[in-house]
C-alpha cells in the first residue's frame, strides 16, 4: 500500500482551517447510530473521548490502570507549550511551528506541526475553562517559563505537576460524559488484539484484568492513544504499566510503524543506583532554567569524587566544567534534549561522570540561590544582607519555583539539593516514533487513529520540551473529533458491527492461546528475568549512540532473546482473575518484537539526527550529521511475520516553508 | 445505614453539624454551670442560703426553663446522633487492621470521642440522679429561706472521698473530650481561616481543660474543707 | 539488610485472607519499598509460590496507584510520600514489616494488596467538573484574572492524587479530605462558581452513598496524605454545603 499522508493543498496556514471546514459532517441523529473506542485514558485518550461524546457519538473508553486519571500523562511536571505571546517576547503560531521543526531535526511534517502550533493557543483557553489551575502571577494572570531549544517563554505550568492537572481536567471533561452515560468506560481492561473486518478496524478484544475474562466490542472506529514504548528499555521513566501492545497489535494487522527508532534519552534524571531498580525519575526540564550543569574539568577531581575523597561545593570555580555552557553558548544550559543527553554520555565516557558508576553529572542551583537571594533582599528593603542571609532567602524563592522536585529528589537519594548540586543522567523518557498516521490521523488500517505518544507526526526525531502535553491534548480535543469525520461519515449506513462474526471469533482465539501458551509453558525464568535483558540489549546498542556493528548485534541478541523468552518464562497462577505477571508477559512479548523493529530501523538510518545518533555520522566535534538528501523521509515499517522480515515504506518529507538547516544552539 | 439524603437532614455532613452545633451549645451551658458552681466556695450559712436562692431560681425562672429544656434535647441529640455516627464510623471498616499505628498521626482524644462521650453521659446520668432528680422530685429538706436544701446534698455528696474521686475522673475526661471536640466543632461548622484558626483553637483547647479544672477545683474545695460539718 | 515480611494475602473478593510471612535476605538501602517487593516477588516466582499482588504504576509517587498499609500507617512511615517514595533506608535489618491492604468497606479487595478506589471515581463523576464544552472557543485564557491567592490554593487542593491514603488513614474510614479537595479546586476559582451549589450537595451525597464513614477531625488524614492536603479543605466543604443546603433551590 502506498503512503498517503493526506496533507491538503494551500498555504501552510491555511491548511488546516480549509480542512476543518470541507471535512464531511455527521448529523447528529447519525451520530448516535456510531459507536467509537477509545483505548487509553491519558491526556490524549480522555480528551479524545470527551469531546467525541459531547459530539454525540457513541464511546467506549479502556483503560488498564484502575481510573482513567491514573494514566502516565499524568507523571508530566514541566509544562505545556502554547504560542499566546502573553509574555511580549515575540512569541507566534509561526515562531512555535519553526521551533518544533527544528528542534525534531527536520523528521517531522510541516503541515502536522503547524497545526499543532494553532490549535495550542485554544488548549489553554480550554484548560483555564475547565478549572485547571495553572500558575499565576500577582496580577492573576497566566505565567509562563522558558523550556529547552526555545529563547522565549511559552510554557505554561502548574508547578511540577502539569501533567497531573491537565490530566485532571481531562478527566473531569471526561467524567462529565460518563455521569451522562454518553461514555462508557472500562477501568482495568487491556486490549489485547485489534480486530479489523472488511478491511477496516471494528473492534477490539479487551481483557477484564480482574476477571481475566476477555470481552469483544465492536465500533465504527478505534482510537489507540496508548502512549509510547519507552519500556522498551526496561528502565525507562514511563510508568511501569506502559506498554505497547495495543500499537503493536495494531502493527501486526497491518498498521505500520513509523520512526520506530527515535527515542528521546531526557538529560535529567536521577542517575540508576543499583541492579534492583526498577525505574528511573525524571528530574523536569524546567530545572534548567535556573540549574547549571557541570563536571570538573580535572579528570583527577572527578575520581576523587567517585571515590568519595571529595565534595563537589570543595571545588574552585575555576576547576568546573559548565560544558553545556562552553559548548553552546547560545543557548547554554537550555540546549534541546538530546544534544544535553549525548553531551552528558560523552563527559561521563571521557572519565568526567561523578558518582559511583561514574554515569552522573552535576546540576547545580548555588548560583541561581545567590542571584534569587540577592533580588529577594532588595525587594524586602533587606540592608547589607550576609551572605547566609542571601542563601536563605534565594532558597526560598527556588523553593517556591520547584520545591516539590526538590523534595522528589531528596526523597529518592537522601541528598539535600539546596545544599549540595543534584545528580542527574539521562535516562529513556518518550519515544517520538509511532504508528504511522495520515493528517488525519489515521494508521494504514482504515478505521483505526492513533493520538498523542502512540503515533509518530509531530515531533520528527526529537521532542522539544513541554510539547508532548500539547500534542496529546491538540490531537484529543481539537485534531481527531473532527478528522474522524472523514472516516466516519461514509459509515452511517453500516449499523450496529456484530461481535459474532469470525473475524472476532479468531482474534479471541488468538489472544486465548497466547494465554494458555504463557499459563502451561512450564519455564524457569520470570517474566522480569527476560525484560531486564532486553532493557540492556536496548539501552546499550539501541540507545543514546549507536553504530553499525552495535545494532546487528542487538537484532541478534534480540531473536535469540526472544526464543529463549517463548521457551522459559514461568508465569504462575492462572488465566482466571487478576494475575498481573500474566499481564506482564503479553506486555514483554511485545515489546521484544519492536526492540528488534526499533534496531533494524536505527540500522537502516545512516545518519544521525535528534535523538537518533549513529557514531558514524559525526562532526569531528562530535555534533550529529543529518543526511537531508538521502534520509528527508519517515520510514514506516510493514508487518509480514516477523520483524526481520519488515517492509520499509518511505514518506518523503517536504520543507516548503522552512530552508533546512544544520541544527546550531551554539 | 448509609446516609442517603441530601442537604440538614439526613446528609453525614448535617449530622456532624448537630453534632457541633449541640456540642457548643453545651459547653456554653457548662460555662453557666460553672458560674453557679463557683458560688461554693462561700462556705457558712450565708452561702448555704444564696446557693440553695440560686438553686430554686435556676428551676422556677422561665428564660432558665427553657434553656434547660433546651440542654435536655441537646445532649439527647449528641448522644443519639453521635451513636449513629460511629455505627456508621464502624460499618465502614468492616475488617480491622491487624496493625494500626494511630499514634503516629492523630491524637489519642481525638481517636476516643466515643469512648469518653459514653464516659461523660455516664458521668450526666449519675450526677442527675444524685442532684437533678433529688432537686425536682427529691424529699429535700427546706432551708431558713424555704428553698429547697441543695447546698447540704452537694456538700455531704462531696464529702466522700469515692464520689469526689469518680467526680474528678468524670470531669477528667470531659476535659479530654472536649480538648478535641470544641475545637473540631468550628471546623466541623466551617469556621476555618489561616488567620482566625490559631486562635480558635488555643482558645478552645484553654477552655476545654480550663472548665472542667474549674469544677474539679470546686469538688476538691467541698472534699477537703468539708463545709456541711461546720454547720 | 534482613526482614521478616508479614503480608496480606486473599485469593479473591470472596475468598477469606490471611498474614503470611516471608522472610527475606539482601535487601539493598537504595531500593524504593516496591522494588523490595519485585525482589521478593522473583523469589517467591522461583519457589514457585504465586507472586504477591499489589498496585503500582508510575513510581514516582504522582498516579496514586500504589496504596499499601505499612506498620500500621498508610504508605508506610515517612511524611508526604507514596509508598514508592518509601525507600529501604527507612528500616533496618532485622526489622518485621506489616504490610496491609488499605481497609474500607467502600474499598473493597480485589487481591492480596490491591483494593478497587472506583469510588473515588463516581463521587468524581457526581460533579467534579466545569460544565463547559470541549471545543476550545471558550474564552480567552487570560479573560478573567485569578487572585494569585487563590490560584495556589486551588493548586493545592488540586495536588490530590486520589490513592485512598485519608480513608485507609481514617479510624471510620471517612473520604472527607479526598471530595473536599476535589470540591475545593473549583469552589476556589471564579469558573467554578455557577454550578458550586449543586457540585458540593451532590458529591458529598455520592460520598455517603459509598459508605465511607463520617470526619471525626482527628487530623490524621493530612498527616499521611503524601501531597499534605490541608484540612482547611475540609472546612471549606462543610461551609459551603451548609451554605449550599440553605440556598440551593432544590
Amino acid at each position: 500500500m502506498a503512503l498517503d499522508s493526506k496533507i491538503p493543498a494551500g498555504p501552510l496556514g491555511e491548511k488546516w482551517t480549509k480542512h476543518k471546514g470541507e471535512i464531511p459532517l455527521v448529523s447528529p441523529a447519525n451520530k448516535r447510530l456510531i459507536d467509537v473506542i477509545v483505548v487509553g485514558t491519558g491526556l490524549a485518550g480522555s480528551s479524545a473521548a470527551a469531546s467525541l461524546a459531547e459530539m454525540g457519538y457513541n464511546v467506549k473508553a479502556f483503560c488498564f490502570q484502575d481510573s482513567p486519571r491514573r494514566a502516565h500523562s499524568i507523571a508530566a511536571q514541566g509544562g505545556i507549550n502554547a504560542a499566546k505571546n502573553y509574555q511580549n517576547d515575540g512569541d507566534s503560531v509561526y515562531r512555535l511551528f519553526y521551533d518544533t521543526i527544528k528542534g525534531g531535526d527536520y523528521r517531522s511534517r510541516e503541515a502536522n506541526v503547524h497545526r499543532l502550533a494553532e490549535v495550542s493557543r485554544n488548549i489553554i483557553d480550554q484548560c483555564v475553562a475547565q478549572g485547571v489551575p495553572f500558575a499565576r502571577d500577582y496580577g492573576g494572570l497566566l505565567d509562563n517559563r522558558s523550556f529547552g531549544g526555545v529563547q522565549v517563554s511559552r510554557t505554561f505550568y502548574a508547578k511540577g505537576q502539569t501533567g497531573q492537572q491537565l490530566l485532571l481536567g481531562a478527566y473531569s471533561a471526561l467524567n462529565r460524559q460518563i455521569a451522562k452515560g454518553r461514555v462508557k468506560m472500562y477501568a482495568r481492561h487491556e486490549m489485547q488484539e485489534l480486530v479489523v473486518v472488511g478491511g477496516k478496524a471494528r473492534g477490539i478484544i479487551a481483557k477484564n484484568l480482574v476477571t481475566g475474562e476477555l470481552e469483544r466490542h465492536s465500533a465504527h472506529a478505534i482510537l489507540l492513544c496508548t502512549g509510547g514504548y519507552g519500556n522498551v528499555f526496561f528502565l525507562s521513566t514511563n510508568a511501569m504499566g506502559s506498554n505497547v501492545t495495543a500499537a503493536w497489535k495494531a502493527h501486526r494487522k497491518g498498521a505500520y510503524m513509523a520512526n520506530p527508532c527515535f527515542t528521546q534519552i531526557h538529560p535529567t534524571c536521577i542517575p540508576v543506583s543499583g541492579e534492583n531498580q526498577s525505574k528511573l525519575t525524571l528530574m523536569s526540564e524546567s530545572l534548567r532554567n535556573d540549574g547549571r550543569i557541570w563536571v570538573p574539568a580535572k579528570k583527577e577531581d572527578a575520581e576523587a569524587i567517585r571515590a568519595g575523597k571529595l565534595h563537589p561545593n570543595d571545588i574552585a570555580e575555576e576547576n568546573r566544567d559548565y560544558y553545556l555552557e562552553r559548548r553552546y553558548p547560545a543557548f547554554g544550559n537550555l540546549v534541546p534534549r538530546d544534544v544535553a543527553s549525548r553531551a552528558a554520555k560523552e563527559r561521563c565516557d571521557a572519565g568526567y561522570g561523578v558518582n559511583k558508576t561514574g554515569e552522573a553529572v552535576y546540576l547545580d542551583f548555588a548560583a541561581a540561590i545567590v542571584r534569587y537571594g540577592k533580588e529577594e533582599a532588595l525587594v524586602k528593603g533587606v540592608n547589607n544582607p550576609s551572605d547566609t542571609d542571601i542563601k536563605a532567602l534565594g532558597e526560598k524563592v527556588v523553593e517556591a519555583k520547584y520545591g516539590n522536585l526538590f523534595q522528589m529528589y531528596e526523597k529518592i537519594t537522601a541528598s539535600n539539593p539546596y545544599k549540595e548540586p543534584m545528580m542527574i543522567y539521562p535516562a529513556v523518557h518518550y519515544t517520538m516514533g509511532g504508528l504511522w498516521v495520515d493528517y488525519n490521523l489515521m494508521t494504514s488500517i482504515p478505521g483505526c487513529f492513533a493520538l498523542g505518544e502512540a503515533n509518530f507526526s509531530d515531533h520528527g526525531a526529537n521532542r522539544l520540551g513541554a510539547s508532548a502535553l500539547m500534542q496529546g491534548l491538540a490531537d484529543g480535543y481539537f485534531v481527531a473529533p473532527y478528522t474522524v469525520g472523514e472516516f466516519l461519515s461514509k459509515d452511517i449506513r453500516t449499523g450496529a458491527i456484530s461481535t459474532d462474526s469470525p473475524e472476532f471469533e479468531e482474534a479471541e482465539k488468538a489472544v486465548r492461546e497466547r494465554t494458555d501458551k504463557f499459563i502451561n509453558n512450564n519455564g524457569t525464568k520470570s517474566v522480569d528475568f527476560f525484560h531486564k535483558r532486553l532493557g540492556k540489549i536496548m539501552w546499550t546498542e539501541v540507545g543514546m549512540a549507536r553504530n553499525e556493528k552495535g545494532l546487528k548485534q542487538a537484532i541478534a541478541d534480540i531473536q535469540a532473546l526472544r526464543e529463549e523468552f517463548y521457551a522459559d518464562v514461568r508465569v504462575l497462577g492462572s488465566a482466571n482473575g487478576m494475575n498481573p505477571e500474566l499481564d506482564k508477559a503479553g506486555r514483554v512479548a511485545d515489546l521484544i518484537e519492536l526492540g528488534e523493529l526499533m534496531a533494524k530501523d536505527a540500522l537502516q538510518r545512516n545518519e544521525s539526527c535528534g535523538g537518533h545518533f549513529r557514531e558514524e555520522y559525526q562532526s569531528e566535534e562530535g555534533e550529529a550529521l543529518r543526511d537531508d538528501k538521502n534520509f528527508a523521509f519517515v520510514s514506516a515499517w510493514e508487518f509480514t511475520g516477523v520483524p526481520a522480515e519488515a517492509k520499509l515504506h518511505k514518506e518523503e518529507l517536504t520543507f516548503e516553508n522552512v530552508e533546512l538547516k544544520t541544527r546550531s544552539y551554539k | 445505614m448509609a446516609s442517603t439524603s441530601k442537604g440538614l437532614f439526613g446528609s453525614s455532613l448535617a449530622r456532624k453539624y448537630w453534632m457541633a452545633a449541640t456540642g457548643l451549645f453545651l459547653c456554653s451551658f457548662l460555662v453557666g454551670h460553672l458560674l453557679g458552681n463557683l458560688q461554693l466556695f462561700v462556705t457558712g450559712e450565708e452561702g448555704k442560703l444564696a446557693f440553695n436562692e440560686y438553686g430554686h431560681f435556676m428551676t422556677t425562672f422561665p428564660v432558665v426553663k427553657i434553656l434547660s429544656y433546651v440542654t435536655y434535647i441537646s445532649i439527647l441529640l449528641h448522644t443519639v446522633d453521635g451513636i449513629m455516627l460511629a455505627r456508621q464510623n464502624r460499618a465502614a471498616r468492616p475488617v480491622k487492621y491487624l496493625k494500626e499505628n494511630q499514634a503516629a498521626n492523630a491524637s489519642w482524644a481525638s481517636r476516643k470521642m466515643a469512648l469518653l462521650g459514653i464516659l461523660t453521659l455516664f458521668f450526666i446520668v449519675v450526677h442527675m440522679k444524685s442532684f437533678w432528680y433529688e432537686m425536682h422530685w427529691g424529699a429535700l429538706e427546706k432551708d431558713a429561706n424555704g428553698n429547697k436544701d441543695l447546698w447540704t446534698l452537694t456538700v455531704t455528696a462531696f464529702e466522700q472521698w469515692w464520689y469526689t474521686a469518680f467526680y474528678v475522673l468524670a470531669l477528667t475526661g470531659l476535659a479530654f473530650h472536649l480538648s478535641h471536640g470544641a475545637q473540631s466543632a468550628f471546623q466541623t461548622l466551617g469556621i476555618n481561616h489561616p488567620k482566625y484558626t490559631p486562635f480558635i483553637s488555643k482558645t478552645m483547647v484553654a477552655f476545654a481543660w480550663l472548665i472542667p479544672a474549674g469544677f474539679i477545683a470546686v469538688a476538691v474545695f467541698l472534699f477537703v474543707v468539708q463545709p456541711g460539718q461546720s454547720l | 539488610m534482613d526482614l521478616t515480611l508479614k503480608i496480606w494475602r486473599q485469593a479473591g473478593p470472596e475468598a477469606k485472607g490471611e498474614l503470611k510471612t516471608y522472610p527475606i535476605s539482601g535487601v539493598e538501602e537504595d531500593m524504593s519499598f516496591l522494588e523490595m517487593l519485585d525482589y521478593l516477588n522473583e523469589q517467591l516466582i522461583d519457589q514457585g509460590i504465586e507472586p504477591v499482588v499489589f498496585d503500582h504504576d508510575c513510581r514516582e509517587g504522582i498516579c496514586g496507584m500504589c496504596s499499601l498499609f505499612i506498620n500500621g500507617e498508610a504508605h508506610g512511615p515517612g511524611r508526604k510520600i507514596t509508598t514508592c517514595q518509601l525507600h529501604m533506608r527507612e528500616f533496618k535489618s532485622g526489622d518485621t514489616i506489616y504490610i496491609e491492604p488499605f481497609r474500607a468497606k467502600a474499598f473493597p479487595i480485589i487481591k492480596d494488596l490491591m483494593v478497587d478506589r472506583s469510588a473515588f471515581d463516581r463521587i468524581q463523576r457526581a460533579g467534579g467538573f466545569i460544565s463547559v464544552n470541549t471545543s476550545g472557543n471558550t474564552i480567552d485564557a487570560n479573560a478573567i484574572p485569578v487572585p494569585k491567592e487563590n490560584a495556589d490554593r486551588a493548586f493545592d487542593a488540586a495536588t490530590c492524587i486520589g490513592c485512598g491514603a485519608c480513608v485507609a488513614t481514617c479510624k471510620n474510614s471517612s473520604a472527607m479530605l479526598f471530595a473536599s479537595a476535589k470540591i475545593s479546586q473549583f469552589s476556589l476559582l471564579p469558573q467554578g462558581q455557577p454550578e458550586a451549589k449543586e457540585r458540593v450537595l451532590n458529591m458529598v451525597h455520592q460520598m455517603d452513598l459509598e459508605g465511607f464513614g463520617n470526619c471525626t477531625n482527628t487530623g490524621a488524614c493530612e498527616v499521611e496524605c503524601p501531597k499534605g492536603i490541608s484540612l482547611e479543605n475540609i472546612a471549606r466543604m462543610n461551609r459551603d454545603y451548609l451554605f449550599a443546603s440553605f440556598s440551593s433551590n432544590k
